[in-house]
C-alpha cells in the first residue's frame, strides 16, 4: 500500500511542473508585449522598461523559465509589482479567510449533500427524490454571487440577523468568526452540495440493487444500518472522487464569493491584482491554488486505497 | 435483461403503429418521455428569442442615461426599475441576453471543434499520447476560472477576448473526452475492417470514429455552453470580462453591487435571467444525455 501511495505522490511532480510552466508561459503566449500590458495604459517608456527589467523579461525565455522554477524550488514566488512585497507574504496574509471559507463550505456540503443523496436513492421516484433532483440541477446552475446577494438581502439587510459583509479572524472568538462566515459559506456550498447529492444518489442507486443489500434488508437489519454501513460504504468511491474533482468549483466560487462579501482572501487578492495587472501575484496564487487542488486529489487517491484495498494503480 | 428484451419487442410491435400517429400525438409522446429536454428547450428558446429580438419587446435604449430617474424601483415606466445612472434595467437585462448567448455559443462551438481535432490526433498516435496527456493533466489542475482570470489580466477587455479566455480552459477537457473514446474505438472491429480494406488513418478518424463521438460531444457542448455563460458573468462581475459599456448580465450586477441595500432590483433581475438561462441549458444537456443514451 505504501508503494502505491509513493507512486501517486511521484506522479504529481510532472503535473505541477506543467502548471508552473503553463502559468509562466501565459505571459508570452498572449498577444502583445507583456511588459507593455503589465505597465498599463498610461505607462511611459521608462515605466515599461522598469517592468521589463524587474520581471526579467529582457532575458532569454528559457533563462526566465529557469529563474522562475528555481525560485519555486526555494519557496520564492517573486514580488508584487504594486506593493513590492514578496508574493508568498501576500498569500500568507490572505490565506486564513479563504481556507476558513472553503473548509466550512466543504463541511456544509458534505454534511447535507451526502445524506440527501442517500435519502433520494432510498426513496427513489418519491417526492423526496424528485425534489432532491430539482435541487441538484438548479443548485448546479445557480450563479454563486447572485445567490450571495439574495441571501444578504434576506438575512442581513431585511432581517438584520447576520452581518452584511466582512471577516473576523477566529482569534477573536468562534461566534463572531462563524457569524461573518455562515452566509458566504452557504452561498459557496450550494453548487458543491448539488454535485455531491447528485453523485451520491447515482452511486447509491447502483449499490442498492445489489444482492447483499437485499440480503441485509431481508435479515431484518434496520434500514439506517443497511444504508449507511452496507450501501454507502460501497457507494462512497465515486462520491469521494467528486468531492476531490469538485474542489475546483469551490475555489472558483470562492473568488466570486469573497468579492460579494468583502472577505480578505486569496480571491480578493487575485481580483485586485488583475485590476492592477500585477502578474507575479496572479501567477503565485494560481500556482498555490493548483497545488492545493492536486494535493486534495492525491489525498482522494490515497483514501481510495484505504476504502477499497483491491485498488491498484 | 429479460425485461429489456420484452420492452424491445413491445417497441418493435408498436413501430408500424407509430407511423400512423398524428403529429400532435407524436409530440405528446415525446414530451412525456423527455420532460426535462422539453422544458429546458422551451425556456432556452424563449430566452434566445428575447435576446435576438430585444428591441421588439418594448425596450428603450439600454445605454440612455436619465439622472433624474436614477434608482427608481420597478414601476410601469421601468418594469425592472432603473440603475444609478437612470438607465432602464429591463432594457439592459434583455440586451444582456445577447452577450451571454454569443459567448455561450461561441465558446461551446470553438472548444468543441479545436478539442475534437486535437483529441482525435492525440488519441490515435500513441507516441504523442503519453506526453500530451501529462500536459493536459497539468492544465486541468488549474481551476478554470483562475486560468480565465489570468488570461484576461493579460488581454484587453473585449467580448472576443472573453471568449478566448473561456475556450482555453475547456479545450483540455474536450480533448480528454475525445481521446478516451478514440482509445476504446480504435480496437473496434469496424476500424480493423476499414484498415484491412486499406483505409488510411485520417479517413478512419473522420469516417469511423468521429460519427461515434457525435452524441457525447453534443451533450458536452451544452454543458460547456452553460458554464461559459456563467463564467462570462463571473468575469464581468469581477471587472475582468466584457468591457463595462456593454450591458452584460455580469456587468449590470457589478454596477448594482454598490446599491444592494438601496436598489436590490438592479441585481435581482439580471441574476434571475442568468440563473434561468443556465438552468435551461443544463436541462437540455441532461435531456439530450438521456435521449441519446450517453454513458
Amino acid at each position: 500500500m505504501m508503494r502505491e501511495i509513493v507512486r501517486r505522490l511521484l506522479a504529481t511532480i510532472p503535473v505541477m511542473g506543467v502548471v508552473a510552466i503553463a502559468v509562466f508561459a501565459l505571459l508570452h503566449v498572449t498577444p502583445g508585449d507583456p511588459a507593455v500590458i503589465i505597465a498599463g495604459d498610461y505607462a511611459t517608456a521608462d515605466d515599461i522598461a522598469r517592468v521589463r527589467t524587474k520581471l526579467g523579461l529582457d532575458k532569454p525565455f528559457l533563462t526566465q523559465v529557469g529563474i522562475w522554477l528555481g525560485g519555486i524550488a526555494r519557496g520564492d514566488l517573486g514580488a508584487s509589482i504594486y506593493s513590492g512585497l514578496p508574493v508568498t507574504t501576500l498569500i500568507k496574509q490572505r490565506a486564513e479567510a479563504t481556507i476558513s471559507l472553503t473548509l466550512l463550505a466543504m463541511v456544509i456540503s458534505i454534511l447535507i449533500g451526502v445524506p440527501v443523496g442517500v435519502l433520494a436513492a432510498w426513496r427513489r421516484g418519491s417526492w423526496i427524490d424528485r425534489s432532491v433532483m430539482i435541487f441538484a440541477v438548479s443548485g448546479f446552475s445557480m450563479p454563486t454571487f447572485w445567490l450571495g446577494f439574495v441571501l444578504v438581502y434576506v438575512f442581513a439587510i431585511s432581517a438584520h440577523w447576520l452581518p452584511v459583509q466582512g471577516f473576523q479572524s477566529i482569534e477573536r472568538g468562534l461566534w463572531p468568526f462563524l457569524r461573518h462566515l455562515i452566509l458566504p459559506a452557504i452561498t459557496l456550498s450550494l453548487v458543491y452540495m448539488a454535485l455531491i447529492a447528485r453523485m451520491t444518489r447515482a452511486s447509491m442507486l447502483g449499490v442498492l440493487s445489489e444482492d447483499y443489500v437485499r440480503t441485509a434488508f431481508a435479515k431484518g437489519l434496520a434500514p439506517r444500518r443497511v444504508l449507511l454501513r452496507h450501501a454507502l460504504k460501497n457507494a462512497s468511491l465515486p462520491v469521494v472522487t467528486i468531492i476531490g474533482i469538485g474542489f475546483a468549483l469551490l475555489i472558483g466560487g470562492a473568488v466570486v464569493t469573497e468579492s460579494v462579501f468583502a472577505l480578505p482572501g486569496l480571491g480578493r487578492l487575485t481580483v485586485d491584482a488583475i485590476v492592477r495587472r500585477d502578474y507575479p501575484v496572479i501567477q503565485g496564487v494560481i500556482l498555490i491554488v493548483s497545488g492545493v487542488y492536486v494535493a486534495i486529489n492525491l489525498l482522494v487517491d490515497v483514501l481510495y486505497v484505504v476504502l477499497d484495498p483491491r485498488i491498484k494503480y | 435483461m429479460a425485461s429489456s428484451i420484452r420492452a424491445l419487442g413491445a417497441e418493435l410491435a408498436a413501430a408500424p403503429a407509430a407511423e400512423r400517429l398524428s403529429a400532435s400525438d407524436r409530440f405528446r409522446r415525446f414530451a412525456r418521455r423527455n420532460p426535462t429536454l422539453l422544458v429546458g428547450g422551451v425556456v432556452m428558446a424563449i430566452i434566445a428569442v428575447t435576446g435576438v429580438l430585444a428591441p421588439a419587446w418594448w425596450t428603450g435604449d439600454p445605454l440612455a442615461m436619465r439622472p433624474v430617474d436614477r434608482l427608481q424601483p420597478p414601476s410601469r415606466a421601468h418594469w425592472f426599475g432603473s440603475d444609478n445612472f437612470g438607465r432602464d434595467v429591463y432594457s439592459r437585462t434583455l440586451y444582456g441576453a445577447r452577450v451571454s448567448l454569443v459567448v455561450g455559443a461561441s465558446v461551446a462551438l470553438a472548444s468543441l471543434v479545436i478539442g475534437t481535432a486535437l483529441g482525435l490526433v492525440i488519441g490515435f498516435y500513441r507516441r504523442l499520447d503519453t506526453v500530451m496527456m501529462r500536459v493536459m493533466d497539468g492544465l486541468m489542475a488549474i481551476p478554470a476560472i483562475l486560468l480565465a482570470l489570468a488570461l484576461m489580466a493579460l488581454m484587453k477587455g473585449s467580448v472576443r477576448n472573453v471568449i478566448i479566455a473561456l475556450i482555453i480552459p475547456e479545450i483540455p477537457r474536450v480533448i480528454r473526452l475525445v481521446r478516451a473514446s478514440v482509445l476504446s474505438l480504435r480496437e473496434h472491429t469496424m476500424v480493423e475492417g476499414a484498415r484491412a480494406l486499406g483505409a488510411r488513418t485520417p479517413r478512419i478518424l473522420v469516417r469511423y470514429i468521429l460519427p461515434a463521438l457525435t452524441a457525447p460531444l453534443i451533450v458536452q457542448a451544452t454543458y460547456i455552453c452553460a458554464s461559459a455563460i456563467l463564467f462570462e458573468a463571473y468575469l464581468s462581475f469581477l471587472g475582468a470580462g466584457t468591457p463595462p459599456h456593454i450591458p452584460s448580465w455580469g456587468n449590470i450586477m457589478a454596477e448594482g453591487k454598490a446599491y444592494v441595500q438601496l436598489a436590490f432590483w438592479i441585481i435581482l433581475f439580471p441574476g434571475l435571467f442568468l440563473a434561468l438561462t443556465v438552468l435551461a441549458i443544463n436541462l437540455v444537456g441532461d435531456g439530450l444525455r438521456d435521449l441519446l443514451d450517453v454513458r
